[in-house]
């Protein structure tokens, strides 16, 4: 008789380790971000050549631009203006002497063979933003720094056989580059601290926050180490994220794949990787397979920047309420929890037409929950910005009135806000013509509850009989006589009088 | 005509004794004749064109001093629709698409441009022989260099091929071979003239300025050049005096202050008695004379030799066969067609700088070398703040020899050398100036002076007043 | 300090020269010799002095934040090397 032989599924040992690696290893993951921001001035940081998005290829880069010989830089004074804006609404320490330097490379996008960036001394210093946890508590994560420098044009590789393409027209657009410390510890965390930065830079009106444009791109540090370790895992740098969605794909892909490498012996390469979302892998950049050497130096075509007091006391007092502050005024002031103030004050175009609803007179809380609930959910499906919403303020504000003064009920208002979205008129004009006001005369009301009482005779008898339950049922039948109009406490109420 | 200044030529247009038209033609005649190899390109017919320009202006008196006067623009200049090389077979194809501001200002004269001057590729050396267009002889004596890097201006003016040429200094390229020459030429303090569209070499160094006859035409051309612009940052926002105002003052009481390590080893016997003699003849006007010292400037060359290559080797990236200029016969892929493009596009003396820059600022590098050579920058002109508070002007030899023979110095470091007295001014950032003083060998032999920041009046002042006692500056060379 | 054969090879991948190995043994020892001449500067005591990145003593100037630049793509189009429609082109990058 043969030997039985017992064989494991071909699974493997590392496969049952990395499904119990969350309780068996305890890792702890270290992410830190390096957000691009475009500002968005009318003209770039060196040069007045226009900043404009979609022109036709290099007819918005000029001589300084593309780097001709001979060719100065000198400096935007809104751009300085903007960054300053940044630095003081994260508290940030300003640097009022900074300067600019060279980030030498070639590459056939950077026309000049270098970039001008600020290293040293950037002119923001650490600074510090709240973030909510999923806990419901906030954190907060530290700004390293937040530097301007010049961004480069763009190559295009797949216009024309055997020739890469170079478009640069975004050559020396300004941008401000923000460095948080490495504190947050998940993908998510990394995601929350992302939209603050993405809602402050809109708030003050440095940035439009468009992704897909790339006027706000963001690059992830990602490392994991043992829980409980002080010292730092080797780190890769993730590339190419224009979303928040794949901002977070990418960081959960990354860190498993670190994971991977850890667990089994490896070691992690210190590298920047590209993230492919329609593959949802990340993968590294070969072309920089040369060590980088930078060689920063100060460039000598620009002087040191040197900002005074009374610009920083002028700028600080031109700001305007930032996201933390009209969160807790929300609380405050509309009683709304702190959950709604959050996402109501998320992007400054909602807590605006939220605000508009509410000096129309809306209720606050009905009022937050129709922005957060139809209208979101409404401008998401057909990915319209609120700015260009097909219901107004006020237009909302006026349904919630409705509904707060019992002219219609809550479900039938969803109803009225189709026909809204869908340009069938203002609210009152659909309420009227679709005769949808709720019934408010009693004796009609009473007249048909006690037809349905008589030809239901059997439920009745149930419901004296104990089952109480049943009295959804009359309210629903009632309901549907009525095809929604009757106001549902008036309903009940008179079902329970009827029925005792 | 030739032999006339731009002050003179000025008078003679203006009194219609001849056109402008003719003028330019007598001079475009000299250069067609001329084997000094001085001008890159000679651009008749903008020049006659210019010039028909300025007798319009000329016979309804609307021009200036300055309308008419033809000139040789360095080919470091950008000029829109002309060829733009600085001495490069990397920018032999560049045809500018836009004018400099230097450009510009002359052109708003009506002023006539004859050509682009030979120079040292990138404005790099001090003999004129790292030019693609090969090298510039001296008119003095056609087997010597005419010095660098604006050699081909200091010969065009030396050899009276025009009136008058620009030139640009980052380690004494204006100072240098006006000396070797035997013409006048300044630098003014940085920051004086803008450097928007003048071709890069080392951006913190550099300064254009003009090469002439005179000292008072200096003046002129300066009144025309200097000022504010708004395209460079390093421009400064100053008024800029008249500078033909000041040149008659007398300058008895000026103290001079001679630095003793200007006349250490090193420097040719002939050439100090020329200097000692030319600073009796500032004593017998009255100036003041007492011996100071700059101890660091005897650091000045490996302090330069960092910052220069440092800057030159990041302004020069932009040279990558992408956009314009020089790309390499059927690049095999991107690394292939930078390797190539600037190999077979940069000469070696300019190679040798990227080398060096490159190296002094990689990691690990940068303290030893370029932050090193930044601190004792300052030291250098620390030395000069001090000497300052003592002294009016600064006065000493331009260049340790006179012109030497083409090819007799083939060691780069001891081509460095050759700008032991002129680097210093350009790492303070303080004008300097370079006057005809005498001959030694039948060549000429430059004085240089150097002044306190945006002091460009004393030193055209005492210079013209030297040229009223002296006449070194209107000695020809032989058959001109 | 010196170089050796292999730096002067890094150095000149780094400023994207080609150095062909006829050239490498001339040049080593030119650079040599060039650095050999800033090693002067090590005798300076520069413990307390501050680096002087530029000759004047001056801020940054800001300027108007304003278009002034107008579309002048065909002129440069037409000194570049090498151009498709309205771009610059270089042989195919590998990202």
């Amino acid at each position: 008789m043969p030997p039985i032989n017992f064989k494991l599924k071909p699974i493997g040992i590392q496969s049952y380790l990395r499904i119990f690696r969350g309780i068996i290893m305890a890792w702890e993951t270290v992410i830190g971000l390096e957000i691009h921001s475009q500002l968005n001035t009318k003209s770039k940081i060196f040069s007045g050549a226009s900043t404009e998005f979609g022109a036709k290829p290099n007819t918005q880069a000029c001589a300084v631009d593309l780097g001709l010989p001979g060719v100065l830089p000198v400096l935007n004074k809104e751009a300085v203006h903007m960054a300053l804006r940044f630095g003081l609404a994260v508290n940030a320490k300003i640097n009022q002497h900074s300067i600019f330097e060279r980030k030498n490379y070639f590459y056939p996008d950077l026309p000049k063979g270098y970039q001008i960036s600020q290293f040293e001394i950037p002119i923001v210093g650490k600074g510090a933003i709240d973030i909510s946890t999923k806990e419901g508590g906030t954190k907060m994560v530290g700004i390293t720094r937040a530097h301007l420098e010049e961004d480069a044009g763009k190559s295009i590789h797949d216009l024309y056989e055997d020739y890469s393409a170079i478009d640069l027209n975004r050559a020396g657009t300004p941008l401000l580059e923000i460095v948080s410390e490495p504190d947050m510890r998940s993908a998510k965390e990394a995601v929350a601290y992302a939209k603050k930065i993405h809602a402050l830079v809109q708030y003050i009106g440095i940035c439009d926050g468009n992704m897909q444009e790339g006027s706000f791109r963001c690059d992830a540090n990602v490392s994991i180490r043992k829980k409980d370790t002080e010292e730092l895992g080797t780190r890769t740098e993730l590339k190419n994220i224009n979303s928040f969605k794949f901002l977070e794909k990418a960081i959960n892909i990354e860190i498993e794949r670190q994971q991977d490498i850890l667990e089994d012996g490896g070691n992690v390469v210190q590298e920047t990787r590209l993230y492919d979302a329609v593959k949802d892998e990340t993968r590294s950049m070969r072309t920089k397979e040369e060590a980088n050497d930078y060689k920063y130096f100060p460039d000598p075509d620009l002087l040191p920047v040197d900002i005074e007091n009374e610009l920083l006391t002028e700028i600080k007092n031109s700001l305007p309420e930032l996201p933390t502050e009209k969160k807790n005024r929300f609380v405050s002031e509309f009683g709304l929890s702190d959950y709604d103030a959050e996402n109501l004050t998320a992007q400054k175009s909602l807590a605006d037409y939220y605000e508009a609803m509410l000096n129309d007179g809306a209720d606050a809380k009905v009022s937050a929950n129709w922005v957060m609930g139809e209208l979101s959910a409404s401008l998401n499906k057909n990915q319209i910005d609120i700015q260009d919403s097909p219901i107004s303020a006020k237009e909302l504000s006026e349904l919630v009135k409705r509904i707060n003064d019992d002219t219609i009920s809550g479900k039938i208002a969803k109803g009225v806000f189709k026909d809204m979205w869908e340009g069938n008129g203002r609210v009152d004009d659909i309420i009227q013509n679709q005769g949808l006001k709720q019934m408010t005369d009693v004796g009609a009301i009473e007249g048909i509850i006690d037809g349905i009482i008589a030809n239901n005779s059997e439920q009745v008898e149930q419901f004296k009989a104990g089952n109480t339950k049943l009295l959804g049922y009359f309210v629903g039948q009632v309901m549907k006589a009525t095809q929604g109009k009757a106001n549902p406490k008036q309903v009940n109420q008179i079902l329970n009088e009827k029925l005792s | 005509m030739h032999t006339l200044s731009v002050a003179e030529l000025s008078k003679s247009l203006k009194n219609k004794e001849f056109s402008a038209v003719e003028l330019t033609q007598h001079y475009l005649d000299r250069i067609n004749r001329s084997d000094l190899n001085a001008f890159i390109t000679v651009t008749d017919e903008l020049a006659l064109s210019q010039a028909r320009e300025a007798d319009a202006k000329l016979a309804n008196g609307s021009g200036s001093v300055l309308t008419g006067i033809p000139f040789a623009q360095k080919d470091i200049f950008c000029t829109k629709g002309v060829k733009t090389s600085a001495g490069s077979k990397i920018l032999d194809p560049f045809i500018s698409p836009y004018d400099a501001t230097l450009s510009h200002k002359l052109n708003i004269e009506n002023m006539v441009m004859l050509g682009k001057t030979n120079m040292d590729e990138f404005a790099m050396g001090s003999s004129n022989e790292n030019s693609f267009y090969g090298p510039v002889k001296n008119p003095w004596n056609k087997k010597m260099v005419p010095g660098g890097s604006s050699g081909g201006s200091a010969a065009a003016v030396a050899g009276r091929l025009s009136p008058f040429a620009t030139g640009t200094d980052t380690g004494g390229s204006i100072r240098q071979p006006s000396s070797l020459c035997g013409i006048t030429g300044i630098k003014p303090t940085y920051g004086r003239v803008s450097r928007y569209g003048m071709i890069a070499y080392a951006s913190s160094l550099d300064q254009a300025g003009p090469m002439t006859q005179t000292a008072e035409d200096a003046a002129l051309i300066l009144n025309a050049i200097a000022g504010f612009d708004e395209k460079d940052s390093t421009s400064a926002p100053r008024d800029v005096p008249d500078y033909t105002k000041s040149l008659r003052d007398s300058i008895k009481s000026l103290k001079i202050g001679i630095p003793k390590e200007f006349f250490l080893e090193g420097l040719d016997s002939s050439v100090e008695k020329v200097i000692t003699e030319s600073m009796k003849e500032f004593e017998a006007m009255g100036a003041k004379l007492q011996e100071i010292s700059l101890p660091n400037s005897t650091y000045a060359i490996p302090t330069y030799y960092i910052v220069a290559p440092c800057e030159c080797s990041s302004n020069l990236s932009r040279l990558d066969g992408v956009r314009y200029g020089y790309r390499c016969k059927d690049p095999k892929d991107l690394n292939d067609l930078y390797l190539r493009s600037r190999s077979e596009g940069f000469g070696d003396e300019v190679k040798r700088r990227i080398m060096i820059g490159t190296y002094a600022l990689s990691a690990g590098y940068y303290d030893a070398y370029y932050l090193k050579a930044q601190k004792v920058r300052h030291l250098i002109s620390e030395d000069f703040k001090r000497a300052f508070k003592k002294v009016d002007i600064i006065m000493g030899p331009v260049s340790p020899t006179t012109a030497f023979e083409l090819g007799a110095i083939k060691d780069p470091v001891s081509m460095y050398l050759a700008d032991i007295y002129t680097l210093s001014a350009n790492l303070a950032g303080l004008p300097g100036m370079s006057i005809p003083a005498g001959f030694s060998n039948n060549l000429p032999v430059g004085l240089q002076m150097i002044g306190n920041y945006w002091s460009e009046e004393v030193l055209l002042n005492a210079a013209h007043q030297f040229q009223t006692q002296t006449d070194w500056h209107s000695v020809l060379p032989e058959n001109i | 300090m010196s170089l050796n054969k292999e730096q002067v090879k890094e150095i000149a991948q780094l400023a994207k020269l080609s150095i062909n190995d006829s050239e490498i043994e001339q040049s080593t020892i030119e650079l040599n010799n060039i650095l050999s001449l800033m090693a002067e500067l090590g005798k300076i005591d520069t413990d307390h002095v501050e680096p002087m990145a530029h000759p004047l003593e001056m801020s940054q100037r800001l300027r108007e934040d304003v278009v002034s630049e107008a579309d002048l793509s065909e002129e440069f189009q037409a000194i570049a090397p090498k151009t498709g429609k309205q771009h610059f082109l270089v042989p195919t990058v590998i990202e």
